[in-house]
């Protein structure tokens, strides 16, 4: 085994430790310059990721690591993520007391845990790298520990998260009960046969159910709400992209990895769950006030889009997935970045605060328009495209499905789900234009490295919108390491 | 570079330079925005005019691969049936940036997304690939609920946006299903209608499946164009939109679901067409008759031309619902005529509410003495609008009526008083009330337009509709060809459907005397009935 199969994360986990170490020679006013050191050691991680091949998979630990295409796809996805996510709690630190450091250094082994789990080929690494996560997200998300709602959030997250995390890993011993191995090679050849071993159906649904709660599916969402409103926002972000996406590359790498030819028996529970999720979750943001919490029911609605990718049980739905999930990442960091800009002015994170935002930031309200225009689906912005390919996979599969015709009626519920967020996706850009004048019209300062960041999003929304042509290829070849 | 690109991109090249101007100068963002659509529709007519009457196939072809992966290209190309939409398109464009003088707050952005708004809706016309004929409409369609929303007018403002917004997303959704569904059908891996077309030809969809298509396109398109029962967006909304964006909308915009009809599901799904004849036939005689009852109620200017745009709409529907190439050509001319009338009689609301604020028929009274030239248009706008003959919607009109007496006689009858009985009420009325009669005491202060520069967009408007309706063969020699290959397709004849492609339908002169057969003997019966 060669170290470098795994170098990327230890370059993360190494720059996590390196800043802990060195925030105790640093004075605690230039606390804030550590941000910005963690981010330039992120780009330069991320960028020597592209020297990086992977056209054949590598194998590492026996088996249970691999870096193939889909393992790197994710692995810059996570670190772009973790760039952007720093930028803005670099802005956001001034509302963090005490402990920002530890703040950013978690950050990054949250991140390591992603990278993890974007490369998991076996059961024990799925679920270490699963708490990896979940463990750094227990501190990331109480963090403000002065603030009630942040505790309060905190605690959810915990409570919840043990259940998910007991769930998954008794699914986990059912399934090595029933199939005698963890390690999804070993397993891809067996799953076949143990579609009707009750204890292996029961083992799969556990596992499910506790990724489910990762990606904060219908009916494993109910942690989201509370969590996203209470945490600090950059906890959110990091919540709504950075876990979301974890899930679903450890949900992808489950079903079309281990068990690809048992899970064609589930493509009906995959489209009631991708149906309900989407409908559940932009039904619940429509009467949402909260910025925050309107995007956590908005984030469970994108959850149920980009399952109707996975449940496509296609080439072509999977590489939507991932398309549609480097359309969200831009969208919505951009409008965590706008809501930390303007909280920290104003003190509220309701939509009313974004009233006359216009006048007071027109880079901010741009932003933010963009953000939701792509997040509901309007071209040309990337959040069509993603959506657009979703359809189109969920429709190829419903031609080629002659059993039932549940395709077209998902097609149907994204539709109306779409429709529905119109309305509330339409009122943050109606209160940020033309709502009632604000009594304060004093514009809003925008830090430079901030600036850079939304220009970053704007550019990423509006590039995978235009151009999809080259991040297609990417996404196409990225999913080669999947069977279907 | 095919000058159909120059068309499509004049629009969206002004729009970019104003966002380099800064917001104070008004009159060079005005200018700006003027000078774009003046040179797309300088090149648009041109193209007219260049154009290889009698060829049934595409011209001015321009292809660029876009997405490998899945074949999608920017390609556009010009036949009859879009020839006449792109060139009224930019003319709409140009009167609409002219009259757009209404609005006084943040212009710059008005101007901006009228002219996307413009540039799009071209881009719509003008594509031949599935992807780019969506993606094109929503770029149109996205800053009319904006432009609406911000500059809109009146108490229902609010509710008009949502309306507007969520039916017509909704509508353009529909179809995007139907049209990926026809995509993933087709098998042919390619998004490039054209292509399609021929690989159906050979292999075409099952029954079944054009029976399910079809609708998800009816009704999807069907919504973007105000087809009865879904109509109620459209009087509420133009009565909240400022001037320019009412024009472009009821006057363009409007005609891309009637467009997408007559370009994708015909020739696509003849069967499925054929299966829900019937269904067309009852929800258009729904808008000729219902909507224009509902027209004969009004009391506000801006909800009687919407609602009369509604009715007319109803035509092109009965004309698609015909099958048959006199019905389909109507159709078309319909469209472009009606496209010219909403968009002049839109700009005429604009300019009486720019100065009144309130467009309450009965305050209005002895318009014509008022303002002499307003006054004429308007009544010469209003009786194109009940079909006289010599403005270009009694021939498209005719032609409809003609066209689909051997499919669905009954509804022709209804159709016929329903345009000649209730369109003449409501017009007729409104001439009265309006323009003739003592002059008002609470509007005394109007201003006509006097100067040239006011005068001119209403002038081109006017003079297109007399234009065609003077000298319809102008279109329909354009239009038939093309439309005979729709309706060859559509009785499954393929071999001749490749006759006509490869050589003109005009030598065979069937249909132009057909035309000309129908033409005459409507303009007879019509002496006879005055």
């Amino acid at each position: 085994m060669k170290v470098s199969i795994i170098g990327l994360e230890i370059s993360v986990i190494l720059l996590g430790i390196a800043l802990l170490l060195v925030d105790l020679w640093v004075p605690a006013r230039y606390r804030k310059g550590l941000g910005y050191l963690a981010v330039l050691g992120l780009g330069v991680i991320l960028v020597s990721s592209f020297s990086m091949n992977a056209s054949e998979a590598h194998y590492a630990f026996g088996g249970m690591y691999v870096l193939d295409q889909l393992a790197l796809f994710f692995k810059r996805f996570f670190l772009l993520t973790a760039i952007i996510v720093l930028l803005i709690s670099i802005e956001f630190s001034g509302r963090i007391r005490t402990g920002l450091t530890e703040y950013f250094s978690l950050m990054l082994f949250g991140l390591a845990g992603m990278m993890f789990a974007a490369s998991s080929h076996h059961f024990a690494l799925l679920f270490v790298s699963a708490e990896l996560i979940t463990v750094t997200f227990y501190v990331l998300v109480s963090f403000q520990r002065r603030e009630i709602p942040s505790l309060e959030a905190g605690v959810k997250y915990l409570v919840l998260s043990a259940l998910s995390s007991g769930l998954l890993v008794y699914g986990i011993a059912l399934v090595f009960g029933a199939a005698q191995t963890l390690d999804f090679q070993a397993l891809s050849e067996k799953a076949g046969q143990l579609g009707n071993d009750p204890l292996f159906l029961v083992g799969m649904f556990f596992v499910v159910a506790g990724l489910g709660f990762k990606i904060a599916a219908f009916p494993f969402h109910v942690w989201a709400p509370d969590v996203y409103q209470g945490a600090p926002i950059p906890t959110t972000a990091f919540l709504a992209v950075g876990s979301k996406a974890a899930g679903f590359a450890l949900l992808m790498r489950l079903f079309f990895s281990a068990v690809p030819d048992f899970v064609v028996q589930w493509d009906l529970l995959l489209l009631i769950l991708a149906a309900v999720t989407i409908l559940y979750g932009n039904l619940c943001a429509l009467p949402q006030q909260n910025l925050k919490r309107l995007l956590s029911y908005s984030s469970i609605a994108h959850a149920g889009y980009l399952l109707m990718g996975i449940a496509a049980l296609s080439q072509s739905g999977s590489s939507a997935v991932l398309y549609y999930l480097a359309g969200y990442l831009f969208a919505v960091l951009a409008a965590f970045a706008v809501v930390t800009v303007v909280s920290n002015q104003v003190g509220a994170e309701d939509i009313a605060s974004l009233a006359g935002l216009n006048r007071r930031g027109p880079l901010l309200a741009a932003a933010m328009t963009l953000a939701m225009v792509s997040l509901t689906g309007i071209p040309p912005l990337a959040g069509f495209f993603g959506k657009f390919l979703l359809l189109k996979a969920v429709l190829e599969q419903g031609a080629a499905t002659t059993a039932h015709t549940g395709y077209y009626w998902l097609a149907g519920a994204a539709i109306v789900g779409v429709v529905i967020s119109i309305y509330y996706y339409f009122g943050i850009i109606r209160t940020i234009f033309w709502s009632k004048d604000p009594e304060d019209l004093s514009p809003i300062p925008v830090s430079l490295p901030l600036r850079a960041t939304l220009c970053v999003c704007l550019f990423g929304m509006l590039y995978l919108g235009i151009f999809p042509d080259y991040p297609l290829d990417m996404a196409t070849e990225a999913v080669r390491a999947l069977t279907f | 570079m095919s000058p159909i690109t120059f068309i499509i991109l004049w629009p969206l090249v002004a729009a970019l330079l104003i966002g380099f101007v800064p917001r104070e100068n008004r009159s060079t963002i005005r200018m700006i925005a003027i000078a774009g659509t003046f040179f797309s529709l300088f090149i648009a007519l041109g193209l007219f005019f260049q154009f290889d009457t009698g060829e049934a196939g595409y011209q001015f072809v321009q292809r660029e691969p876009w997405v490998g992966a899945l074949d999608i290209s920017y390609y556009v190309g010009v036949d009859g049936i879009n020839l006449g939409l792109i060139v009224m398109a930019a003319l709409v464009g140009f009167a609409a940036c002219c009259l757009a003088y209404d609005v006084t707050e943040r212009q710059k952005e008005y101007y901006i997304l009228l002219l996307i708004m413009i540039g799009g809706i071209i881009g719509a016309f003008a594509s031949l690939d599935l992807f780019f004929f969506y993606f094109f409409h929503e770029l149109a369609l996205v800053p009319t609920f904006i432009m609406i929303g911000v500059w809109g007018r009146g108490e229902k403002k609010n509710y008009a946006t949502f309306q507007i917004t969520i039916y017509l997303s909704l509508g353009a959704l529909i179809a995007l299903i139907g049209l990926v569904a026809l995509y993933v059908q087709s098998g042919a891996e390619t998004f490039d209608l054209v292509k399609i077309i021929e690989s159906t030809a050979s292999d075409p969809f099952s029954t079944s499946f054009q029976k399910v298509v079809f609708p998800l396109l009816l009704f999807g398109f069907g919504i973007l164009v105000s087809l009865w029962p879904f109509h109620t967006w459209a009087p509420l909304g133009y009565g909240a939109a400022p001037t320019a964006t009412a024009m472009v909308h009821a006057g363009v915009l409007k005609k891309f679901g009637l467009y997408g009809l007559i370009r994708i599901a015909l020739p696509l799904f003849p069967e499925g067409a054929r299966h829900w004849l019937g269904v067309i036939a009852i929800l258009c005689l729904g808008n000729i008759l219902y909507c224009g009852w509902v027209a004969m109620r009004q009391k506000d200017l801006n909800l009687l031309i919407g609602n009369s745009s509604v009715a007319h709409m109803g035509f092109v529907f009965l004309g698609i619902a015909s099958l048959s190439l006199v019905g389909i050509t109507g159709a078309v001319f319909v469209m472009v005529a009606h496209g010219l009338l909403a968009a002049l009689s839109f700009g005429l609301s604009g300019y009486l509410y720019t100065q009144t604020k309130d467009l309450t028929m009965t305050d209005f009274g002895g318009l014509l003495r008022q303002m002499p030239f307003i006054g004429t248009v308007m009544v010469m706008a209003f009786l194109a609008g009940c079909g006289v003959p010599g403005f270009a919607n009694f021939p498209g009109e005719i032609m409809v009526l003609f066209g689909a007496w051997q499919t669905v006689p009954v509804a022709v009858i209804i159709a016929a008083w329903g345009a000649l009985l209730v369109g003449a009420i409501y017009m007729l009325r409104a001439i009265r009330t309006m323009l003739h009669g003592p002059r008002s005491e609470k509007w005394t202060t109007l201003v006509d337009a006097t100067s040239a520069w006011r005068k001119l967009p209403f002038a081109l408007l006017l003079a297109g509709l007399l234009f065609l309706g003077c000298y319809p063969p102008l279109l329909t020699e354009k239009i038939e060809p093309s439309a005979a290959l729709v309706v060859d397709r559509l009785n499954g004849d393929e071999k001749k459907a490749s006759a006509d492609l490869k050589e003109p339908t005009l030598t065979k002169d069937l249909s132009t005397k057909e035309l000309s057969s129908a033409l005459s003997s409507a303009l007879a019966w019509q002496e006879r009935r005055d």
